[in-house]
């Protein structure tokens, strides 16, 4: 395989994304990023039993941007939602394998969709 | 797997040809043409000389006219910075918009010591209007420095016309000419250029070895302090077996370009047939006539060029983007992720998600390479659009 700028598991995420999609009467919607900025992430959530059951992502971005958000998907799946808002662009980055300096961005858009899809969650369902 | 470089307005493959003249000054003809008293040293001047008429040949001047650099970059930087200081009064430059960094950054510490600077603006093709280069000469006005062709969008200056207006009023006339030398005709008589610079490893020779055509009586200041070599404009050791291997490749493109240009615009036009047909929501980029020949350059909606160039490498085929994710890889911040200035004076929206793409393609590509990456890049921009937040929102817009 031809060898790109990123780490293999960022490629192999980029090349093979986990959960891109959208999940049909979401519990939670986060949208983050700016195209301007050219990258944007949209998260949706589903919730049960107080964990994130399903999480699908469409992004518009570079490798990093798509690999970010398709790591996320699968870091918070199965997690409570204090867990799934506790993860840390690091942790994102780490799991990656480690970010170009210049693209750890996309890895705190992809903390950053998190929060947004559990505010989301949480003003959606009150209490 | 397919290997398809459509990328050769980065660089391009070293010819062989050129690769065997340079050889032998690795290793035994090593001398120092300034030092010419000995058999050694009198071979690399003669080499020296008989490269300096090969350089001067293919772009129609004197070999006296010709200054041998490390590359465009000093080339451009000794243009504009080496006539401001050869100038006694005249403390104004013009250039496009659209010029290279190594122009544009130049003109900065010239500003800071009092200079001023007009920045003409282009048009959607990414043309300079001469008009404009004619109303914004002043009396004090130096230099117009405005490139041949743009490496990013592919459009060809007006460069003859624009040589004339500043002939017409005694002003100076720079044009970088690293992306046409050796793909189409430059020469600095019918260009009107007082000062042009080349690349060589643009046009199949090595990198590290560039020069700029300096008329004769044009006042120009060397940049360096030491010797006197490349007649003063330029000390330092000259770098031999770039030099020759600078004008191997000067021989070749005089020889063949002619030839390389006739099959490349067609296949050109081919890729660019095909892309309409084939993807929508694509925009093309540049002059649709007035271009490099094999050059397509585009910009697609709902894609971002970094993942168009991985996805496009992952099959084998190797472009480049003036968007600003795949900008600089190595920077050490965000702020190192430039979005092309090129694409912004061309009127390419920013606050929509797109991606650009610039296919260059050079002397050895192929119908066959055309065909390859019309197969697949439909197919890996629907991939990415796929993924796009912002496709699924456009559909429903459409839908709705």
């Amino acid at each position: 395989m031809a060898a790109g700028p990123y780490s293999e598991k960022v490629m192999e995420h980029f090349m093979n994304p986990r959960n891109v999609g959208e999940i049909e009467n979401a519990d939670g919607v986060g949208e983050v990023g700016n195209p301007a900025c050219g990258d944007m992430m949209r998260l949706y959530v589903k919730v049960e039993a107080g964990k994130v059951s399903d999480a699908k992502f469409r992004t518009f971005g570079c490798g990093a941007a798509i690999a970010s958000s398709s790591m996320l998907t699968e870091m918070i799946k199965g997690k409570t939602i204090d867990e799934a808002r506790a993860i840390t662009n690091t942790q994102v980055s780490d799991a990656l394998g480690g970010l170009p300096e210049v693209k750890i961005h996309c890895s705190v858009m992809a903390e950053e969709a998190v929060k947004a899809a559990l505010d989301d969650y949480s003003k959606k369902h009150p209490g | 797997m397919a290997h398809i470089f459509f990328d050769h307005i980065s660089t391009t493959p070293v010819d062989p040809r050129v690769i065997e003249a340079m050889l032998p000054y690795f290793g035994e003809k090593y001398g120092n043409p300034a030092s010419h008293i000995h058999d050694l040293g009198q071979t690399a001047l003669r080499s020296l000389d008989a490269a300096r008429g090969s350089v001067a040949r293919m772009v129609g001047a004197q070999p006296g006219e010709i200054v041998f650099t490390s590359g465009a970059t000093e080339a451009n930087n000794l243009a504009i910075k080496g006539a401001a200081a050869g100038s006694k009064d005249r403390r104004h430059i013009i250039v496009s918009e659209v010029e290279h960094f190594s122009v544009l950054n130049a003109l900065l510490p010239l500003r800071a010591s009092g200079f001023e600077t007009t920045v003409l603006h282009v048009d959607h093709d990414g043309r300079v209007d001469p008009d404009d280069v004619r109303k914004a000469i002043r009396p004090d006005t130096l230099l117009v420095s405005v490139m041949h062709a743009n490496a990013e969008i592919g459009t060809i200056q007006p460069v003859s016309e624009i040589g004339r207006i500043a002939r017409e009023r005694g002003v100076l006339f720079h044009t970088d000419a690293t992306a046409s030398a050796g793909h189409i005709p430059v020469d600095v008589e019918a260009i009107g250029a007082d000062l042009l610079t080349l690349s060589a490893h643009n046009f199949y020779g090595p990198k590290g070895i560039g020069a700029i055509y300096v008329r004769k009586g044009t006042r120009l200041e060397s940049m360096l302090d030491g010797g006197f070599q490349e007649g003063g404009y330029r000390a330092g050791t000259e770098n031999v077996p770039g030099i020759v291997g600078m004008a191997a490749a000067a021989e070749i493109a005089m020889a063949e370009s002619v030839g390389w240009a006739d099959r490349l615009a067609p296949l050109g036009r081919q890729l660019w047939d095909g892309l309409e047909a084939s993807i929508p929501l694509l925009h093309f980029t540049g002059h649709p006539k007035e271009r490099l020949p094999g050059h397509v350059s585009f910009w697609v909606e709902h894609a971002e060029g970094e993942s168009l160039l991985l996805l496009l490498n992952m099959q084998g085929v190797m472009a480049a983007s003036g968007s600003a994710c795949s900008s600089n890889l190595r920077g050490h911040d965000e702020e190192d992720l430039v979005a092309s200035t090129v694409l912004k004076a061309i009127g390419v929206p920013s606050d929509i998600c797109t991606g650009s793409v610039t296919f260059s393609m050079g002397k050895d590509n192929t119908g066959a390479d055309v065909a390859h990456v019309l197969s697949v890049l439909p197919a890996i921009v629907s991939r990415l659009r796929e993924m796009s937040p912002t496709w699924l929102d456009y559909q429903k817009q459409q839908g709705g």
